[in-house]
């Protein structure tokens, strides 16, 4: 018996033992040439293997960079470091690419007390799942649906579902990789630059009556904003508001008069316009300030008045002696 | 001794073919057949596998386990061993020599270590008795049939794409209709040579 054993033992350990030096051989005779940098590059990439660059987990990055096929600032979750490094180890310079970073926004505000609900939805409870049957179970077609698909699959953990029912994301932890844009089946969530604080948080492009009917905060499409906008860059288009980013200068005029409330800013992100004694009095930024917030006389320091500032730092970007400072509150 | 050779070679690939007879081998022979480059490349692979590992099966059968009766027991241990290096060291090889289908193989290469037909094949030669020269050809046609199978579902998954397949069939489902189909028709080999 224990004869068996033992012969059993080193039988099979022999063949492994000649099995395995034969695969050995084998791999140096067959030994594939594999750049070292793309090994290095792997080391400086995330790990998260969240595909968002578009490349089959990291290694498929890794291999595509190496290759020249992609560039090195691919990789959105890492952001500028990553890139700084990876630019190092191919030996050429980090492009500018992290100027314009953009982060998810959720536009919607039609959470568990402000929007109705037209059914009940028993079912898998996904976003993507409740879509298909009707449209999801609230009254307006174009709301957000609650489930958490987008938290799911973020790759860093910025978003989270709250307690009335709509994602809240944290922007400092959001890298713009756009897998939550791509698994809101309701389009719900937009990349914006990070820079544009004001958003209308809505897409619904029924009637302001209908909108209305099936949520408290909807746009009414009343177009008081595009009214009040200075810079021409808020529009209503099929009945709901969309503002052009280029345009906007983060004002929150718009934010002010909106009746529902559905045009979004934090206040205490506005700039106020300050002018420093570099001033020559030329009264360039008295005539261009859209609020007529400037006064003073020529050859004289001008002043702001701070509560008619709107902070579109129009004047600052006008002022040839680059006398006007924009400052946070 | 050649009629033997031979009566096992069409037995092994038309009689009782490995996929379509005996049902073994199905994951890749769905997974990769849907190009007919890449299933005559996976097919040439396995088939290598499966000839090497029937000349394996043979010597570690009649020279290690047999004479120290270890048979009941290691021949499962003892054939995957085998069949693992062997697929290791396609998998070198095919890396090496066409990095293209490598790529196309994917994760079904290494998958050759699982597929039922080589470890049924390294049974079957000890079940059978087979000299050496059998078990080559044993191994040879099983290879075959599998190619030949993997060849003409791809042949005909290729031209699915442009036929009207019912939308609740398209997919695997029409897939696998069709298998059933060819392994009735490969049931009228039956009685082609005697077994």
């Amino acid at each position: 018996m224990a004869n068996l054993v033992v012969l059993a033992m080193i039988s099979m350990g022999g063949l492994g033992l000649v099995l395995g030096s034969g695969l050995v051989l084998a791999s140096k005779k067959f030994a594939v040439e594999t750049d070292p940098r793309v090994d290095e590059v792997l080391a400086a990439l995330p790990g998260a293997n969240c595909g968002a660059c578009g490349y089959p987990g990291c290694s498929g990055l890794a291999k595509a960079i190496v290759e020249g096929k992609a560039p090195v600032g691919a990789c959105v979750v890492g952001g500028p470091k990553v890139a700084a490094k990876i630019a190092e180890i191919m030996g050429v310079n980090p492009e500018g690419e992290t100027k314009d970073k953009k982060v998810a926004r959720v536009l919607c505000r039609g959470n568990v007390n402000n929007a109705k609900f037209k059914s009940e939805y028993f079912g898998i409870k996904t976003c993507r799942a409740a879509s298909l049957v009707n449209g999801g179970p609230k009254a307006c077609t174009f709301a957000c649906i609650g489930f958490g698909d987008c938290e799911k699959v973020c790759p860093v953990g910025a978003i989270r579902m709250s307690e009335d029912g709509l994602p809240v994301i944290n922007e400092e932890k959001c890298t713009g990789c756009g897998l939550c844009v791509k698994a809101c089946p309701k389009m719900v969530i937009a990349l914006s630059p990070i820079k544009n604080e004001v958003h209308v948080r809505c897409r619904a492009t029924m009637k302001g009556k209908d909108t209305k009917d099936v949520c408290k905060v909807g746009c009414i499409a009343c177009k008081q904003c595009e009214k009040v906008c200075p810079f021409d860059a808020i529009h209503v288009v099929n009945n709901v508001a969309v503002i052009d980013y280029e345009k906007c200068r983060n004002c929150m005029l718009c934010v002010e008069k909106c009746p529902t409330k559905i045009i979004t800013a934090k206040f205490d992100k506005r700039k106020k316009a300050e002018i420093t004694d570099a001033c020559i009095g030329c009264t360039i930024c008295a005539k261009n300030c859209p609020v007529n917030a400037i006064t003073g006389e020529v050859k004289k320091k001008h002043e702001v008045n701070k509560d008619l500032c709107i902070g579109c730092s129009i004047c600052a970007e006008k002022c040839p002696k680059k006398a006007i400072t924009m400052t946070r509150e | 001794m050649l009629k033997e050779i031979i009566f096992i070679i069409i037995g092994s690939v038309f009689v009782n073919n490995f996929v379509l007879s005996r049902f073994l081998g199905n994951c890749p022979f769905l997974g990769v057949s849907s190009k007919t480059e890449t299933a005559i490349g996976m097919g040439m692979a396995t088939t290598f596998v499966l000839t090497m590992t029937a000349v394996a099966a043979y010597f570690i059968q009649n020279y290690i386990l047999a004479p120290f009766g270890l048979d009941a027991f290691l021949q499962i241990v003892s054939f995957i061993l085998v069949i693992a290096s062997l697929v290791q060291l396609v998998e070198m090889a095919v890396l090496k020599i066409s990095p293209p289908l490598y790529n196309a193989f994917g994760i079904y290469l290494p998958l050759i270590t699982t597929n039922c037909i080589v470890l049924a094949v390294a049974l079957l030669i000890p079940s059978k008795s087979y000299n050496l020269i059998e078990s080559i050809a044993f191994g040879l046609g099983a290879g075959l049939g599998f190619t030949l199978a993997l060849a003409l579902m791809a042949g005909i998954r290729e031209d699915l794409e442009f036929a009207d397949v019912p939308e609740a069939l398209k997919g695997p489902a029409i897939v696998f209709i069709t298998a059933g189909l060819l392994a009735m028709i490969f049931l009228g080999f039956t009685g082609l040579v005697p077994l």
